[in-house]
């Protein structure tokens, strides 16, 4: 392409991390890196100076041929990326249900006050800190992120974290190394557990131990089995997905594997950011090699050759952890070419977004959803046959190879087969993940987690997140299954459990929950990109209280947005971004004024 | 497009009707076949659909949601409903939205949509409620031959399409921002002519709504003088190169004010470049 460039020039530092990534320039070379690299240079460029710069923007498109205007809409679309100077350290505070109610209000307060007022995602400013949405910490709130750009980049998230700790983090010249990481999970009966078996009691970073604990055995199986073998424990397990949208694996791998197109990938959907879900992180960060193996008995089932991992950002630890793992697993044969000597041949790249959707941003494009169908089973990454799984997902696939699906779909209900991972937090005694066999109840899950504290009572349960809905202590005897939840005119979503008490004003969740999908609307279709405003504009209407007929009609309308958000929409954030708020309004019905928190 | 051979011809039902159809038609290329009139923004003949505006959804049975029209191709057996509740709730509902965020005022057929379904912007803002957030933002003029007022935008794609990958290859604007912040841009926002711009127009020529605009009928719109009742359209071949472009130019008292290319036609497709676009310009100069 002729590129049209500005004369704005890179900094030696910006080039440095540009040339990191794609080699020193070769402008001999007769064709540039790919476009999917296009995420990640400027990433790099983030990391390194704090912001992408007009130069650096310029460097990129050259090396990548990108027509700067079009990159400048890519940039502009992350969250995570600045296109105006910031300073080096920046601290993301989590502004999100779950923090809300462990006091992230009073910590911004006292960041404002510090600091001055929060930096606004692309708009100018130099105030160190920013708010952000559901950083997947919920268990351990409040939670900030902080990164801290230059020639060694650093993230580091903070847990139950105060005003003095984040200043000093900003403040200093380096982050101090991530405290202790105490995650034993609070699951007492530790027997039942298969995709939790090794959390906390295996060393993450260790391929030897992983073996120890009964790693790699599922993979030279798979390769025992065949593919049409493993497709088929896969089938009679009766996986369904754990993304949110309960698909039978088997159905895409099928596809996959009997799709003619050459080149098939397999993503893995690791871009966990449903606000109270943070399951995905927990596998990441303390049983990464365990995801590896699952992936690569994956590809060999449905004729993958290569695999991306698309993790979220805000997820440092368990990105380095990962690395390591796939590191670790190449190096021993587990990846690559001839794994464990045999015709197989898979290796994975680790993906790290910046927020938003997987597919067009490992392609390098603004994350907006596309207009299926086509499914990605037919046309996917780079317009191929891809599988799609979420994290916790593929976990389970070395479980079903080796006991067999059938023994797998003992497990939970006959339509909802085997165990679930569910994210509890809010006003539980034992915040945590837990891991239950599907078609346990509400109630069971909620005393496992030692229920609400001493002398308060449940006002409601968030299931699923923002795309959820609130259930009620009337429904702890509603079985957590795909098919009860759908009787009961639910979902397990995400597997998000948020719980709130008598002291939480539920005005304040829904107020949010509309915030939250303005925020996260990519702005591509017309039902999501308005309504999400309109939504929030008329509840706010509706909540400051105006009195007599215009609430009523206020109501109407809100659920005529509702509606049509549902209805219209291109992807599931607009077609659930009234679910939680409807199901709200109906549980709450005359809302509470003020008082509470 | 190949006349459809019967063999490649499926059933599917229209509003309660069974109808033949060419198995690779879109369900609006079904619906328009059956005279079926189901309303479209961001789509344009010859370009692919960006299915963004959601004006065109459609209920097909079994399908959890309603499904677009413009991309959405048909499938044997399929029966599809173009005027239930829940279509017309929809449509409504996206006239409404768009109504009440952008100025339509150059835009005939949102506005005339609006009315046909009923749609009520007012609803979300009136001399009493708040102000609903809009779009509006000053006009950008910064060069001689078209200004962009995005105050009319809704987003349809079709500059960025036509100017990118679809007809121009130059790639100059795209949509940066998310959300309810999403708009059309240069890189930094920079002015066209510092741009990768080479004014061709082309995002003029499929722009519904009049956000992209020649200046010169920018500027007899905002001094009254445009007047469409005044102006006669002479069909010509641009004289500038051998491709044998076809022009239209508009002529409002003895003036060309504007000229476009139909969209039908097989050379350009309604696309120009900057002499055909914009040539009239020069050979007459500019009143004083
Ligand atoms: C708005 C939206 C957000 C989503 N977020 C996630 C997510 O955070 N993690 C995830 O695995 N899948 C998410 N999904 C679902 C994915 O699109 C996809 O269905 C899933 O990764 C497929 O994997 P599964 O079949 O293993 O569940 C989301 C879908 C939508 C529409
Ligand atoms: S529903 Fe929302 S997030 Fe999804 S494509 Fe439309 S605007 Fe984007
Ligand atoms: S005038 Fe042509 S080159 Fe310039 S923005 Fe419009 S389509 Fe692109
Ligand atoms: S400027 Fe015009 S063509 Fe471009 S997106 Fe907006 S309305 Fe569509």
């Amino acid at each position: 392409m002729d590129l049209r460039l500005s004369t704005a020039r890179e900094s030696a530092a910006e080039r440095e991390a540009v040339d990191a990534l794609l080699g020193a320039e070769d402008r001999e070379a007769s064709n540039n890196p790919g476009r999917d690299l296009l995420l990640p240079a400027l990433l790099a460029v983030q990391s390194r100076a704090g912001w992408v710069s007009e130069g650096a923007l310029n460097y990129i498109c050259r090396r990548l041929d990108v027509a700067p205007a079009d990159a400048y809409g890519v940039a502009g679309f992350y969250r995570m990326l600045s296109l105006t100077p910031r300073p080096p350290a920046m601290a993301y505070v989590c502004e999100d249900l779950v923090c809300r109610l462990k006091g992230s209000e009073d910590l911004c307060l006292e960041l404002e006050r510090r600091l001055g007022p929060p930096t606004q995602p692309h708009r100018p400013g130099n105030s160190p800190w920013q708010r952000s949405a559901c950083l997947g910490q919920c268990d351990r709130a409040p939670a900030v992120l902080v990164t801290r750009a230059g020639v060694d980049p650093e993230q580091l998230s903070m847990l139950e974290t105060n005003p003095s700790q984040v200043l000093t983090a900003v403040e200093g010249r380096s982050l101090s190394p991530p405290p202790g990481t105490d995650r034993k999970i609070p699951q007492l009966d530790q027997k039942a557990l298969r995709l939790l078996r090794r959390v906390g009691r295996v060393d993450p970073s260790s391929l030897s131990d992983y073996c120890k604990h009964g790693g790699y055995r599922a993979l030279p199986h798979a390769l025992h089995l065949g593919p049409e073998g493993v497709l088929r424990e896969v089938a009679t397990s009766g996986l369904l997905g754990r993304g949110g949208a309960a698909f039978p694996t088997a159905r895409k791998w099928e596809a996959v594997a009997n799709a003619k197109a050459k080149t098939h990938y397999l993503v893995c959907n690791a871009d966990e950011s449903e606000p109270g879900t943070f399951k995905d992180r927990v596998l990441l960060e303390e049983d990464p090699f365990a995801l590896v193996e699952a992936m690569a008995v994956s590809a060999f089932a449905t004729g993958c050759e290569h695999g991306y991992v698309y993790i979220r950002g805000e997820y440092p630890l368990a990105a380095e952890r990962l690395a390591i793992a796939v590191a670790q697993a190449r190096a021993n044969g587990f990846l690559g070419a001839r794994i464990l000597g045999s015709e197989f041949a898979f290796d994975l790249e680790i993906r790290q977004g910046a927020g938003a959707y997987i597919c067009n941003s490992l392609e390098g494009y603004r994350g907006e959803p596309r207009t299926k169908p086509p499914f990605p089973v037919i046309s996917g990454l780079f317009r191929k046959p891809t599988v799609i799984n979420n994290v916790e997902t593929l976990a389970n696939i070395p479980d079903i190879v080796l006991e067999g699906g059938k023994a797998f779909a003992s497990l939970g209900t006959k339509d909802s087969t085997g165990t679930r991972l569910f994210c509890l937090s809010g006003c539980v005694r034992r915040p945590g993940l837990y891991e239950v066999p599907l078609g346990t109840t509400l109630g069971a899950l909620l005393d496992m987690a030692g229920s609400v504290p001493e002398g308060r009572t449940l006002l409601a349960v968030l299931l699923g997140g923002a795309a959820g809905s609130f259930v009620g202590p009337e429904d702890l005897a509603l079985p957590l299954s795909f098919e009860g939840t759908r009787a009961a005119g639910t979902s397990l979503g995400s597997g998000a459990v948020m719980v709130f008490d008598d002291t939480v004003n539920p005005k304040e969740l829904m107020l949010r929950l509309a915030a939250f999908f303005r925020e996260e609307s990519c702005g591509q279709c017309v039902p999501c990109r308005v309504g999400t405003v309109r939504q929030e504009e008329v509840l706010q209407r509706i909540l400051r209280g105006e009195k007599g007929s215009r609430k009523q009609e206020d109501l109407a309308l809100l659920s005529e947005i509702s509606q049509a958000m549902r209805d219209a929409s291109i992807c599931g954030l607009g077609q659930t971004a009234a679910s939680a708020i409807q199901s709200g309004l109906a549980r709450f019905g005359d809302l509470p004024a003020e008082g509470k928190r | 497009m190949k006349p459809a051979t019967p063999s490649s011809m499926i059933e599917i039902t229209l509003d309660t009707i069974r109808r033949e159809v060419p198995h690779q038609f879109t369900l609006l290329q079904a619906c328009r076949s059956a005279g079926i009139e189901v309303p479209t923004l961001c789509f344009l003949d010859g370009m692919t659909p960006a299915s963004a505006c959601r004006i065109c959804m459609v209920e097909v049975e079994g399908s959890r949601v309603l499904v677009p029209a413009c991309s959405r191709q048909v499938e044997r057996g399929m029966v599809v409903r173009t005027d239930s509740e829940r279509v017309r709730l929809a449509r409504r509902m996206v006239m409404e939205f768009l109504a009440s965020s952008v100025d339509l005022s150059l835009a005939p057929g949102a506005q005339e949509y609006v009315n046909r379904y009923g749609a009520r912007p007012e609803r979300y803002g009136s001399k009493d409620l708040p102000a609903p957030a809009t779009v509006a933002q000053p006009v950008k003029v910064d060069n001689d031959l078209y200004v962009r007022d995005l105050s009319r935008c809704i987003l349809c794609y079709r500059c960025v399409d036509a100017c990118g990958e679809e007809a121009q290859n130059t790639f100059a604007i795209s949509v940066a921002g998310r959300g309810f912040d999403a708009r059309i841009a240069t890189e930094f926002d920079r002015p066209l002519p510092d741009s990768a711009c080479v004014f061709c127009g082309n995002c003029i020529g499929v722009c519904p709504t009049g956000a992209l605009i020649f200046k010169s009928e920018h500027e007899m719109r905002r001094d009254g003088s445009w007047d469409e009742s005044r102006q006669t359209q002479t069909d010509t071949i641009c004289p500038y190169c051998g491709v044998g472009c076809a022009l239209t130019l508009h002529v409002q008292d003895n003036r060309i004010v504007k000229a476009t290319s139909p969209q039908d036609h097989t050379v350009t497709g309604g696309h120009l470049c900057i002499k055909g676009r914009f040539g009239w310009q020069f050979v007459q100069a500019p009143e004083k």
